[in-house]
């Protein structure tokens, strides 16, 4: 059989078109894209079929980690003031440096007495000090005073914010009982939050 | 002046896969790095603790054979029974043939006017209270409520030689 061999030639296929998009892409994912803020609670959230979404902001974040330490987060935009009204009622005052330094920390993790001296942490060591979490059992219910001046301060702002607690699968429920009485007893008297849950699918079929 | 004559004229075709690459390969990082769900949540509306003024009248509004009471266990382990006096216990686990299944037939049995009971014991996770409220939707079971767990029903799940 005769074969013909035909000269092959490079294909130079014409890629600016295709490089637009892939620049139009890149452009929309940086401009669009929030990375994760650091958090400085490990938590690994139970799943369930609710499809709720949680707010972005406006929104008191309560975390319980696995090993039952309570740690408070909520918006950059009211940290100072709560701040401040928590120092005053632990009479405790924060200088201006500590004040814009827990204006970047996202969440508290430690006893009032022991604030100031995570505040005083350059912010790498921060992460790695060892938060032992927001007292809150009966003796000592510093959560409780953290909840009731961040409410007045969102409220000073006009808003209401959202109550949400954020628990590990793993953490017992005796500590998640003691958050939700600190939230429902007074003064927060919270009886409706949400608990930050993962996707489920929810099943089709039930008999 | 001596000109340089290439005799080609127009724009120079510049290779772009390189380019092309280095966008994709940028492209790939950012959808990978961003977020694209917000946390889901669930709702919960606990009952007021302060405002029992008639504490009669509430317990009227739930007939005794209407209440489920769900208790939950440490080690996954579910308990339940129905009605208040002497109730049979019976012990399951959070699986579809387990909680789901005694629920959605008793709810079948009782009506809209099935009450359930959470009772989760201290020693049970934060899971566990999560993945019965998520029964509960998806059972759509009307009314439920978390309450403390009483003496009773420890007592009750220690006869089972479960607590």
């Amino acid at each position: 059989m005769s074969k013909l061999k035909v000269p092959r030639k490079s294909i130079s296929t014409d890629m600016t078109a295709m490089c637009d998009v892939a620049f139009l892409l890149l452009t929309f994912f940086i401009l669009t894209t929030q990375f994760k803020p650091d958090e400085p609670v490990v938590v690994d959230t139970p799943s369930s079929v609710s499809e709720i979404k949680l707010p972005e902001s406006n929104l008191v974040m309560i975390h319980i980690r696995k090993d039952g330490a309570i740690f408070f987060g909520i918006d950059q935009g009211v940290r100072i003031a709560t701040l401040e009204k928590m120092g005053k009622q632990n009479n405790l005052t924060f200088t201006e440096k500590e004040k814009s330094e827990f204006y970047l920390t996202s969440s508290v993790g430690v006893p009032m007495n022991m604030l100031k001296g995570l505040l005083a942490l350059p912010t790498s060591q921060r992460a790695k000090a060892a938060q032992l979490g927001v007292p809150c059992d009966s003796t000592k219910n510093e959560l409780k005073d953290w909840l009731y001046h961040a409410r007045i301060a969102y409220q000073e702002q006009g808003v209401i914010p959202k109550i949400a607690v954020k628990a590990d699968k793993l953490a017992d429920y005796s500590i998640a009982k003691e958050v939700i009485a600190t939230l429902q007893a007074p003064p927060n008297k919270i009886n409706k939050f949400n608990l930050v849950t993962g996707m489920e699918n929810k099943p089709t079929k039930l008999d | 002046m001596a000109e340089v004559v290439t005799g080609k004229k127009g724009a120079p075709r510049v290779d772009m896969t390189p380019m092309v690459d280095l966008g994709f390969l940028l492209i790939t990082f950012f959808m990978l790095t961003t977020t694209f769900s917000k946390p889901q949540a669930m709702e919960v509306n606990m009952p007021d603790k302060e405002e029992k003024k008639d504490p009669k009248e509430e317990q009227m509004a739930v007939k005794e054979s209407n209440a489920v009471t769900i208790i939950l266990g440490r080690g996954n382990y579910v308990f339940w029974y129905q009605g208040l006096d002497n109730p049979e216990l019976n012990v399951t686990d959070y699986s579809e043939k387990g909680i789901r299944a005694a629920l959605l037939q008793k709810k079948k049995e009782i009506g809209k006017d099935m009450f359930v009971l959470i009772k989760p014991m201290d020693k049970s996770k934060y899971k566990n209270m999560v993945d019965i409220l998520d029964e509960m939707a998806i059972c759509t079971i009307p009314s439920y409520a978390i309450v403390d767990i009483t003496k009773e029903d420890i007592t009750l799940t220690e006869a089972k030689g479960y607590y």
